[in-house]
């Protein structure tokens, strides 16, 4: 590109590899984030396979033993969360947050590069675990004292302390990723953008990073109190030394709790910029829709044992009251998305279809996390596949759906290129059928009492069918991400050029080239209200504020918008 | 993409940014907002296993607590250390360089001096045979005391950065973000202390 030779960043340029591995490019980086979390997805499905296919039939076939079992299914949550769905939402956000705030970049760039390669390092370590003699960490991804302990009957190897500094390693790049992401928020937004007309997206990723900043250093200290434990003679999680077990999962679910939210808000910040592009439509309620992921953030602080009901050493009634509190804000969105739908023209593009994919998946899982909410419904349901169900319904029928409505939102942007449509909705159809196939069933063995984390069943205990079923589904799952690999492959070379703005969009990413210049803008629109590209393409701006040129043309937009959350007129 | 877009200064577009708190003072705030968190956690441990054990200190480690004893001489030291780093701030602000660097350096020595005693503190409770694995006081004194010197010594190599940086004449009245950014976490690391060293020895 002719705008390389007049950046002074571009006095080095040695090509493309290189020109990869050392650049401070926002875009770049967010899109390394995204195929290196996509990467790390494809490893935590292959284990997630491994794991359904032990548990098809009963009996133990594909695993030498128990053990490499434990290994599996702890490898693959923790690849899953921490490489995968939190590095991903980060990437995406990476990508998206400068454009649409109408910054050059990120605050820090090379903080922001640093953050990047911290992950496939983590990666690496956490893996590494599988050469290890005694293998990975096989404890599960909370890795709870005692198991997770020094002690011939706990996790002796080296594979629980290459889990311990990955994660160390992953925290403290989410943590600089935070930083990151607030600063520029609060400083890089471009003349006119208020924080009232941010796009909700750049709301979600805001809160998600005070939820990172407060609470990842605090796993942090759990991770390096765990590891003083088992390396140098420490006593902190070993009752029988003076130290208290359940000490560990107060801290650690202090972060992760909050951690559920950082993997899930910047998903509905992604449909929420998705559904109001494809309804034509403003967000309904777009302030309501801001106090509500504050809400979530602040609430998030206040529910962290009801992970731990049974230990019997929580404060039952206030953390299951809390609980059903943080249930109200999110009720709120499910409103906001629905009636941003409501008398919408929709269009059934591959977004659209995968934020209604989000909504509807979410739907359920809200609905089941209620459940265990209820202290005596979870005393009954706790560490059995209800959970299970619910977790993968809230992380995979949420977030991963809001992941890919992202992905096929914003590839165009990245790459010039437009996705394949059809291929899209097969993609979507295969994911969607084989979701509701694997998961759905664990509602069932949950209730009948099947725990999780167990590698082997007895073939009277009635679980086959419904083990048979979800394993089928994650197969079909794994099928499902063939067209969206070809699609990106086949697009990239031979997609529809997409131009600057193919879907019509509100925000301001929409307002440059595609992709964009390594500056980003040469020059913004202005900015007037919380959809300025919308007021570029309809002349003046609806929404109060210093009309332009035509001006008499405001009212009648007004109108037919139905845009009424500015003074009574509408 | 044509002519227009030659544009030579990759920051032109966040010039309006300049009023308020600058970039790299807010990263700083925030990430001593997550250190804070980090030592919460810590802390919380320290609470709920000082609980779980009675007597605490154990009568054989009770000795060691004396809050009038060399720990008094370290923690005047940070404290006063903080009091210099301050000044070093007022100083450059004043755009007096000689002030600052005096002020820096004296700071830079007393965080050496700190960990010179935290060093020596160690071997004395090491030849008293008291080590991380000495129960769960040892565990957690250790723990604390250890992040907290551990953090000190990040802030002397900041400290360390700045007063080189100082010296070659690199700080103005205008120009001093990472003199006050440093500041701002040589406080912190200071407010630590003096929490821990509360607990610790006095209540």
């Amino acid at each position: 590109m002719a705008t390389h030779a007049l950046s002074p960043a571009a006095a080095g340029y040695r090509g493309g590899v290189y020109e990869w591995l050392t650049t401070t490019d926002h875009k770049k980086i967010g899109i390394m984030y995204l195929v290196n979390s996509f990467f790390f997805f494809l490893i935590g499905g292959i284990f997630a396979l491994l794991v359904r296919t032990e548990l098809a039939t009963p009996g133990i076939q594909l695993f030498e033993n128990e053990h490499v079992y434990n290994e599996a299914f702890s490898i693959h949550a923790t690849v899953m969360i921490f490489l995968f769905i939190i590095p991903i939402l980060a990437g995406l956000g990476n990508y998206a947050v400068p454009l649409m705030i109408g910054a050059p970049d990120m605050a820090f760039p090379r903080i922001n590069a640093l953050s990047f390669w911290m992950l496939p390092l983590g990666g690496i370590l956490l893996l590494a675990g599988f050469l290890t003699e005694g293998g990975a960490a096989a404890a599960g991804w909370t890795s709870y004292p005692p198991l997770s302990e020094r002690g011939a009957l706990s996790s002796p190897g080296p594979g629980q302390d290459l889990w311990i500094v990955s994660l160390v390693l992953i925290g403290t790049s989410s943590i600089l990723g935070g930083i990151n992401f607030l600063v520029t928020i609060f400083k890089m937004r471009a003349p006119g953008m208020t924080l009232f007309r941010m796009p909700i997206m750049v709301w979600t990723i805001l809160v998600t990073s005070v939820l990172v900043v407060m609470a990842t250093p605090v796993i942090t200290s759990a991770l390096v109190m765990l590891f003083i434990d088992r390396n140098y003679g420490g006593s902190f999680f070993l009752p029988d030394e003076g130290g208290t077990a359940v000490l560990y999962q107060n801290v650690f679910w202090f972060y992760s709790h909050p951690a559920v939210y950082v993997m899930v808000l910047p998903a509905m910040g992604v449909i929420s910029e998705v559904l109001p592009v494809f309804s034509r439509k403003p967000l309904f309620g777009y302030k309501a829709f801001i106090f509500a992921t504050a809400g979530i953030g602040a609430l998030g602080f206040s529910v962290w044992a009801h992970h731990m009901f049974t230990t019997g050493a929580v404060f039952l009634p206030f953390f299951a009251l809390m609980t059903f509190f943080i249930a109200v804000p999110t009720g709120v969105k499910m409103f906001n998305w629905v009636f941003t739908m409501f008398r919408g023209q929709l269009t059934f593009s591959t977004p659209l279809v995968f934020a209604i994919g989000f909504l509807t998946m979410f739907l359920i899982g809200g609905i089941n996390g209620a459940f265990s909410a209820s202290v005596p419904v979870d005393f009954a349901l706790h560490d059995t596949y209800w959970v299970v169900a619910h977790l993968h319904y809230v992380l995979f029928g949420g977030s991963v759906f809001g992941v890919f409505a992202g992905i096929y939102y914003w590839f165009p942007k990245m790459t010039g290129r437009m996705l394949d449509e059809g291929l899209g909705h097969i993609h979507f159809w295969i994911m969607f059928v084989g979701f509701n196939l694997t998961f759905f069933p664990m509602h069932m063995l949950g209730i009948k009492g099947m725990p999780r984390r167990i590698a082997d069943y007895d073939q009277f205990a009635g679980w086959n069918d419904w083990n048979l079923l979800a394993t089928i589904g994650g197969f079909l799952i794994a099928v499902s991400m063939l067209p969206f690999i070809w699609n990106v492959f086949v697009s990239l070379r031979n997609g529809k050029v997409a131009g600057d703005d193919p879907w019509e969009g509100n925000t301001l990413e929409w307002a440059t080239s595609s992709p964009p210049p390594p500056y980003n803008f040469d020059r913004l629109p202005e900015i007037r209200s919380e959809r300025p590209l919308f007021d570029a393409r309809h002349g003046p701006t609806a929404h109060g504020g210093h009309g332009g040129p035509d001006q008499e043309e405001a009212p009648k937009l007004l109108e037919e918008d139905g845009h009424d959350d500015q003074g009574p007129t509408a | 993409m044509t002519t227009a877009v030659a544009h030579p200064e990759p920051h032109a577009a966040s010039g309006h940014a300049q009023r308020g708190i600058s970039n790299p003072i807010l990263g700083m705030l925030l990430f001593i907002t997550s250190e804070v968190m980090f030592f919460a956690g810590l802390f919380a441990a320290y609470f709920a296993t000082r609980a779980a054990n009675t007597p605490w200190p154990p009568a054989v480690f009770a000795h060691i607590l004396d809050p009038l004893g060399p720990i008094i001489f370290a923690t005047i030291l940070l404290i006063a250390s903080s009091f210099t780093c301050q000044f070093a701030v007022w100083s450059i602000r004043r755009g007096d360089r000689r002030g600052y660097l005096r002020n820096i350096g004296i700071t830079f020595v007393l965080g050496v001096v700190f960990l010179a005693m935290q060093v020596y503190d160690y071997g004395l409770l090491f030849s008293e045979g008291m080590t991380m694995g000495s129960g769960p006081f040892g565990t957690t004194y250790f723990t604390l005391t250890g992040f907290h010197g551990a953090h000190v010594f990040g802030g002397v190599l900041m400290l360390g950065v700045i007063l080189y940086r100082g010296m070659a004449g690199q700080f103005s009245a205008k120009h001093h973000d990472a003199v006050e950014a440093v500041s701002l976490y040589w406080h912190f690391v200071d407010v630590v202390w003096i929490l821990l060293f509360t607990i610790l020895y006095l209540i």
